[in-house]
């Protein structure tokens, strides 16, 4: 019977994984739908979403604001410092570029995360900083099931934050200017849609989703540095890709998936090969499915 | 424009190149020439080689801190043999190839002594360079047993990876009485790695049950998953040998999903405090090995704690320790050599009997140290003495201090039965 | 057409006498001391770095392919090339006073084979999968697979695992790797003019044209792919025998992209740009010690800059040619007719 309670909890744990996974995952495949870039420094956009939330959870605070809202107001600031970051980023770096090959995009993505990484550790040193507590991540006793306050709140936001995406993607006159310019960029400007707004609308939404995902990431791991991103955006990048890059649903699916594969394969495989695991599983899906599990097969036009 | 732009740019960068080749070898020459003569005017050129920049960057800091703030007092001081030090530093970035290239530099820069590298795996390529041109090397931080057994030029301030481990799992068996251990380590670091290993094969010498041993990778934050399986089999005390960075979210997530026992660490979780903020009670109780400790009451060490607070207005950690010991080593053996040269350094520094921050120290033939180990405990946010250990670390079967301790061991030992608890993290 | 064979033969023979006299003006800097410890350190990771990224450029430039797992062949070169030597060690004197001994000399050569060899069965095993994905899917997949080596040879034991290898012989010395470096570019570049390599690049062009006439393309794929994970072990082999010591962690994706950055730097497809370009980007880091903090910060602004001023790279697709130097040199009008020329196709 433990040994069911510990599956159970080892669900979770992956669930919590996940979730982080799904969130950053959405804004890459927010901007890879929409642009057809990896932006490789999604994951530093996050860091600084950190950065920013860390130097404004005490000004906040020491303005006496109840709690609640103090979340509230860390997200929202975060979003729209990093939004900006993310629209300055795009015409600077990435605006001149369009049209050369994806290559040279790609390299230049790289250098800006490299220029972010950089900048902050010359700024904030290259040390941690310890995140403040501002959601509980005490544990909530289920019995002998275990989960806290910030795994239900990033799954939840995780979900919101999709849904509200796909809403606004399929519903609403940006969300048509985006797909059209995703389908055919001097089509769409043809068509009267103004592609340079419509892009900078992309990325702004992308990173202010980087910021939402840096606030929970950051309660549930309390260490920010300038390093952080890295290796995050790579694995939500690998989700991404695994549920079908450029489609809103699949990115949550591919966050869950990774997470849960990590936490299964740890507890009952081998922790010292999760990795390899993981990217087992990417490889095989690739492989039998080159678009992800919710990409849909399109055939080569000739 | 836009190809005149970069046409100049391309210009500007070819000329860069040009420029810094020249300039490096022109000084490289001239600098070979310098340290031939041991000239008494003439500045002492010393290296250091240490991660700056690069995800490992914070510990290589903290260490040319301590480093800095001990060739700056020697030098305002006097320096040694009425020679000013000149302190030489090269960033290596954690990279094997950076280290060498680093190595190189100092060489050509006319470096007589060089105190580093900080981590082990570029430590032990730098000192294999050494070991074929003869430069005394003392490395403060590099824990890796190869490094030393590379040449007879080679020392270290640090203990070894494997004393750790074992100090550690008798630690758990004798002081704790704990039945039941476990591990979890860095699968990328062989510093995490050689603890941990160690650690199981002592804890089973001593018929202690390993209830798990798991790993993780470079790069992980969540480690619930890991500790969820320990935690199900039930373990007294977990052994975590990592850096406190990783260490202040490996304790906070190991209370999160309910693991109310002991946890025990190396000298890398010097600092956990800091990261930890906040949640500094989830590691109250827990236990880890140091080289000193921080709210000793020695004046030595009081000193060292309060300049270096007052200098980089932080606290230092074991490494900054190290690196500051480190340089007075270096002139210690100096002054006894009576000039810089390499054989009568070398010599010098093999009977080297020292007593600084990190305590009382003499070198085996290894170059490895033997000194005494600062068994610490966490209480309260702040860092308290528990025992101090001794034992050779070349050695399994050492005794290791309990009652019957050595004489230095049972001085700290009063000096922490009178609870001098200072706060570490205040 | 005798003419013209005639011209190759010319600037092949050009080319010659260009590197062995590169190699005897180092030869004579080294010996006289202008070259110091310190940059002929730095000269053996430029051609180590030369070899890494004209190997990648086979793929990514000649077949067009992104390819982010070029780390994981050098790592699996460099710990074979690292065991097989070290065996050897044991049974032989392989160096004395520092410099390698002629069996070390053979047993260097042997090791570079045994670990071209051995990386070209990885490239072939992760090749014929992978290659059947395109784009940004095939960067992904590679770079999915220079990870799991990566773990792989943290966690089995003849690699010594975590604390990794130390103590390989120090094998590789300047004159032994400089004509390492010169044969790889020889057989890349002549690899990439036969029959071989213009298929290789038809497939770049254009995928489906050139299925459509008859070139085998995943066969082709497969062999680029191959051989240049072939010469990343090479590469691989030579750092772990100059370096001495070996840690996977050394061979993590960010070092796939530092050899990508140089290949698209130096221009997609050009051999000499790759050269260039890695001479660049292994002496700009070391030019900027001085700033220490700063100069990461450089590094990338400066990739900014270039990318966005010439996104094609330094060189594009096209080679520097010595031959041609030399007839520009006797021939200005070239020149003009040339930027002539130029301005009538920019338009």
């Amino acid at each position: 019977m433990d040994g069911l309670f510990v599956f159970i909890n080892q669900l979770i744990n992956g669930l919590q994984v996940g979730s982080i996974y799904a969130l950053v995952a959405l804004g890459y495949t927010m901007v890879y739908g929409i642009v057809k870039l990896i932006n490789f420094a999604h994951g530093d956009f996050i860091m600084v979403g950190a950065y920013l939330a860390l130097f404004s959870v005490p000004m906040l605070l020491g303005a006496g604001l109840p709690a609640i809202l103090v979340i509230v107001l860390v997200i929202v600031m975060s979003v729209i410092g990093c939004s900006l970051l993310g629209m300055a980023t795009e015409r600077i770096a990435y605006k001149p570029l369009r049209g050369s090959p994806s290559l040279s995009v790609l390299i230049t993505a790289i250098a800006v995360s490299l220029f972010l990484e950089n900048l902050f550790m010359i700024l904030f040193s290259s040390a941690s900083k310890p995140f403040p507590a501002i959601i509980s991540a005490n544990p909530i006793s289920i019995g002998k099931i275990q989960t806290n306050a910030v795994t239900i709140i990033t799954i939840a936001l995780s979900i919101v934050c999709m849904i509200g995406l796909q809403l606004f993607v399929k519903k609403t006159r940006m969300g048509k200017a985006m797909r059209a310019v995703s389908e055919d960029a001097g089509a769409a400007m043809l068509m009267g849609c103004n592609s340079n707004v419509t892009i900078s609308m992309t990325f702004a939404i992308g990173s202010g989703l980087a910021a939402v995902a840096a606030v929970m990431y950051c309660s549930a791991y309390p260490l920010v540095n300038p390093y952080m991103g890295s290796m995050l955006g790579l694995k939500a990048f690998i989700a991404a890709v695994l549920g079908g890059i450029g489609i809103i649903p699949g990115a949550m699916l591919g966050g869950f998936v990774i997470g849960l594969v990590e936490s299964l394969t740890k507890a009952y495989i081998s922790s010292y090969l999760a990795d390899a695991v993981v990217f087992g599983i990417l490889i095989v899906v690739l492989l039998v499915k080159p678009t992800g599990i919710l990409g849909k097969n399109v055939g080569e036009k000739v | 424009m836009k190809k005149l732009l970069a046409v100049t740019l391309a210009a500007a960068l070819a000329a860069g190149f040009v420029g810094c080749g020249g300039s490096g070898t022109t000084s490289g020459t001239t600098s070979n020439a310098a340290s031939g003569s041991a000239d008494a005017g003439e500045t002492i050129k010393v290296g250091s080689l240490a991660p700056l920049t690069g995800s490992v960057s914070v510990y290589g800091i903290t260490t040319v801190n301590g480093i800095k703030m001990a060739v700056d007092e020697i030098n305002a001081n006097g320096g040694v043999m009425g020679r000013q030090i000149e302190l030489l530093t090269e960033d290596e970035k954690g990279e094997v190839q950076d280290a060498v290239n680093g190595y190189n530099k100092l060489i050509s820069d006319g470096m007589v002594f060089l105190i580093g590298d900080v981590t082990s795996k570029p430590c032990d390529a730098v000192a294999k360079i050494a070991a074929g041109d003869g430069t005394p090397m003392l490395t403060p931080t590099g824990t890796a047993p190869s490094i030393t057994q590379n040449g007879d030029n080679i020392f270290r301030t640090c203990f070894l990876d494997p004393f750790q481990g074992q100090i550690m799992a008798q630690f758990a068996a004798e002081k704790l009485g704990a039945k039941k251990v476990a591990v979890m380590a860095n699968s990328s670091d062989d510093y995490s790695d050689g603890i941990a290993k160690s650690f199981v094969a002592k804890a089973q010498e001593l018929g202690l049950e390993v209830v798990g041993d798991e790993r993780y990778g470079a790069d992980d934050t969540d480690f619930k998953t890991q500790l969820t399986k320990i935690n199900a089999a039930g373990p007294d005390v977990i052994m975590f040998p990592d850096y406190y960075e990783k260490v202040a979210l490996i304790t906070n997530q190991a209370r999160q999903i309910g693991f109310t026992g002991q946890m025990l660490g190396g000298d890398g979780w010097d600092g956990v405090l800091t990261s930890l903020g906040e949640n500094a009670s989830v590691v109250d109780n827990c236990y880890f090995s140091c080289h000193y400790f921080i709210g000793d009451t020695n004046e030595q060490v009081a000193n060292f704690v309060n300049g270096y607070r007052s200098l980089y207005s932080e606290d230092p950690t074991a490494f900054s320790a190290l690196g500051y010991d480190s340089v007075y080593i270096m002139k210690a053996a100096m002054e006894k050599a009576g000039s810089t040269d390499k054989a009568a350094v070398l010599e010098a520094l093999r009977a080297t009997d020292y007593t600084g921050v990190t305590g009382h120290m003499t070198f085996d033939e290894n170059g490895d140290p033997i000194k005494s180990v600062a068994v610490l405990r966490l209480e309260n946010g702040a860092t308290v003495l528990d025992t101090m250990m001794t034992a050779d670390g070349a050695e399994d079967s050492a005794p290791v201090a309990s009652e019957s301790a050595s004489s230095a061991a049972a001085a700290s030992e009063a000096a922490a039965s009178s609870e001098a608890a200072s706060s570490a993290a205040a | 057409m005798a003419s013209k064979r005639g011209k190759t033969y010319f600037s092949y023979l050009v080319n010659l006498v260009c590197v062995v006299l590169l190699f005897i003006v180092l030869t004579a800097l080294m010996k006289a001391g202008v070259i110091n410890t310190y940059w002929a350190g730095v000269i053996m990771l430029i051609m180590i770095n030369i070899i890494l990224a004209t190997s990648l450029n086979l793929t990514t430039g000649v077949l067009g392919q992104i390819a982010l797992g070029h780390a994981g062949f050098m790592s699996v070169g460099a710990y074979a090339a690292a065991l097989f030597s070290m065996k050897i060690a044991e049974a032989a004197k392989l160096v004395e006073n520092g410099a390698p001994t002629a069996a070390g000399f053979g047993t260097f050569l042997a090791s570079l084979v045994v670990a071209g060899i051995v990386a070209a069965v990885f490239g072939l095993i992760v090749g014929i999968p992978a290659l059947r994905l395109k784009g940004d899917y095939l960067a992904i997949i590679t770079l999915g697979f220079g990870e799991i080596i990566r773990v792989i040879i943290e966690n089995v034991k003849f690699t010594g695992g975590a604390q990794g290898l130390s103590g390989i012989p120090k094998l590789s010395n300047f004159n032994t790797v400089y004509w390492v470096t010169a044969l790889t570019i020889a057989v890349l570049f002549a690899f990439g003019r036969s029959r071989h390599g213009r298929a290789i690049i038809a497939i770049r062009e254009d995928d489906i044209a050139s299925e459509a006439s008859g070139i085998p393309n995943t066969y082709y794929k497969v062999l680029a792919f191959t051989i240049s994970a072939f010469f990343a072990g090479v590469a691989g082999a030579v750092y772990a025998q100059q370096m001495q010591v070996l840690g996977a962690k050394t061979f993590n994706f960010m070092r796939s992209i530092d050899i990508l950055v140089i290949v698209v730097l130096g221009g997609l497809g050009s051999l000499t740009g790759s050269i260039i370009a890695a001479v660049g980007l292994t002496v700009l880091p070391e030019a900027l010690r001085g700033f220490s903090e700063y100069r990461m910060l450089i590094y990338s602004v400066a990739l900014i800059i270039v990318m966005i001023f010439k996104p094609s790279g330094l060189l594009g697709t096209r080679e520097f040619s010595m031959s041609a130097f030399l007839r520009w040199l006797r021939h200005p009008q070239i020149k003009r007719k040339k930027a002539a020329a130029e301005r009538g196709s920019g338009k």
